[in-house]
């Protein structure tokens, strides 16, 4: 019966990604940075966005960050995730400046708010770390 | 001096299928339907066609059996002189039209029929199963996939997010969206396509159900099966034609994308500014000229945001602009004056285009607006990545 319960879908790491997964094991957060103009990127891309140079390197940032915003789910959508309705989701900006979809934990969904300082926490889904924010404390 | 675009080509024909939870016919079959009865209604015959554009909606993204180029072989064309495929979501029916008039000056195509078909809903699955299924089908791998990982589904979640920020930058309040969705359900109630044509209070509004806070299910639109055709032909044939032409006096495009790379404010600062900056030069006029707006509203979020991009007021300032009921009827910014997608149907870009057309033919009946001179018809797709529109008038000038 294991076998039928729904699994959450869970972002696989992939060539590009292997070392954000990696670092998130270690509970550090890594962002592609492209060697020409320095800026950071997010979502991974082999060239970067700005200047189409090619060739980055992983930089660890603070992990701190602020909600940009958020919305609380209550739309029956993914089966894995009907448990946890109403669920918050929400869209962090990291203090580097790229933002990041996640899920606010450790906090009431109507404690939530636009603006609140919050830091990384990767917890295991299965066997794949997946970033989460919690409120800084 | 105005631009030499402005007046140079018009709307001559319109075609409108039944629209809804319609099954057994394919959007293809839909599409011919729509373009049938566009030509009827231009008096025109299939072989004065020589131009075709073509936009399948999500069933066209999702490779569920969406119309394409196969459409051409439906209708039984040959001898186009013009024929694409376009895709921009949501912003491509203005698109198709203002590629058709610019096709049309340049000589390469005389009358051009442009449809939008659409078959996602089917027998015994929910509306929001349609778009659901669509947004579920691939499990994004790496940092893309994070979205997923952290529960955010389909275009709801996006628009929650966005609108969200803005009530938080601005605050923007529950009830002023809610009263976008009262004023379009209130003209829904006389425009008889409409699937919604119950009158709507602003209570009923706050107890419909939340899909993703801050969005009720009344601040999303429907889900329809069903197709819309236009034909736009050039200016100096339209005059004689059957139909009141409407002219094409504005078009504009902006496009941030969905790449929102640091400092990117997209969800609360709209392609809709680029887009009326091109609009309004090209029609020589501002949104103080403009009578009536058909905006899009896949959400009533959508349309506060457009209303602030296009200037009709500051931004920030479009929850105080829309409460006091000025969309609606009697209101004095008549918008989406057939309940739009909120509350009459789902066409993505052709449901303002069609309204638009209607009014501007005063053909609207009882919703007819009193002054219908320059009308605003925008399109917008994505998470408000995409934007195009048109100026449309019933003058040739």
């Amino acid at each position: 019966m294991a076998d039928e319960t729904p699994t959450k879908p869970v972002s696989q790491p992939d060539e590009l990604t292997e070392p954000f997964f990696a670092a998130g094991e270690e509970g550090r957060l890594l962002l592609a940075t492209c060697v020409v103009c320095k800026e950071m990127r997010l979502p991974t891309s082999p060239t970067c966005p700005n200047c189409l140079g090619e060739g980055y390197e992983w930089n660890q940032v603070s992990g701190r960050g602020k909600v940009y915003t958020f919305g609380i789910m209550h739309q029956r959508y993914h089966p894995a995730w009907e448990p946890e309705l109403p669920y918050n989701i929400a869209v962090v900006e990291l203090e580097e400046g790229p933002r990041m979809p996640a899920n606010i934990i450790g906090v009431e969904n109507d404690e939530i708010s636009v603006g609140m300082p919050v830091e990384v926490v990767w917890e295991l889904e299965g066997e794949i770390p997946v970033p989460r924010f919690r409120p800084l404390a | 001096m105005p631009h030499q675009l402005r007046g140079a080509a018009a709307i001559t024909g319109l075609g409108i299928t039944p629209m809804g939870r319609i099954y057994g016919k394919s959007s293809t079959d839909f599409a011919v339907d729509a373009v049938r009865l566009a030509i009827d209604d231009a008096g025109l015959e299939k072989s004065d066609i020589d131009g075709l554009l073509i936009n399948a909606g999500i069933t066209g993204m999702t490779g569920a059996n969406g119309v394409g180029l196969q459409l051409q072989n439906a209708l039984g064309m040959g001898d186009l002189r013009l024929l694409n495929h376009m895709n921009a979501a949501g912003s491509t029916a203005a698109q198709m039209v203002q590629y058709a008039t610019m096709a049309i000056d340049a000589g390469m195509a005389t009358h051009v029929v442009c449809v939008f078909a659409d078959a996602p809903l089917q027998q015994g699955s929910s509306s929001a199963a349609a778009y659901g299924n669509a947004g579920r089908r691939s499990g994004p791998t790496g940092i893309l996939g994070l979205s997923a990982g952290a529960g955010h589904f389909g275009a709801n979640t996006a628009y929650a997010l966005a609108a969200k920020r803005h009530m938080s930058l601005y605050g923007t309040t529950q009830d002023q969206l809610g009263a976008i969705a009262v004023a379009e359900r209130s003209w829904a109630t006389m425009n008889p396509r409409a699937k919604m044509q119950d009158p709507l209070t602003l209570e009923e509004y706050h107890a419909s159900r939340w899909i993703v806070e801050p969005l009720h299910l009344l601040d999303c639109c429907l889900v329809s099966n069903g197709a819309v055709a236009v034909i736009v032909s050039p200016a100096n044939q339209a005059k004689a034609m059957p139909q009141p032409p409407v002219y094409v006096w504005g078009m504009g495009q902006g496009h941030p994308g969905d790449a929102r790379r640091a400092g990117d404010a997209a969800e609360t600062e709209t392609g809709a500014r680029l887009a009326a900056e091109t609009v309004f030069r090209m029609a020589g006029v501002g949104p103080e000229d403009i009578d009536v707006c058909e905006l899009y509203d896949c959400y009533t979020y959508t349309v506060l945001v457009t209303l602030e991009d296009y200037g009709f007021c500051k931004k920030g300032e479009g929850g105080a602009f829309v409460e006091d009921g000025k969309l609606g009827p009697g209101g004095s910014l008549p918008t989406n004056t057939g309940g739009g997608q909120l509350s009459a149907y789902y066409m993505w870009g052709m449901t303002p285009l069609s309204e638009a057309i209607i009014q501007g033919r005063s053909q609207g009946g009882e919703r007819q607006v009193e002054k219908n001179d320059l009308i605003l018809a925008t399109g917008n797709g994505g998470a408000l990545s995409y934007h195009a529109s048109l100026i449309l008038s019933p003058h040739a000038n």
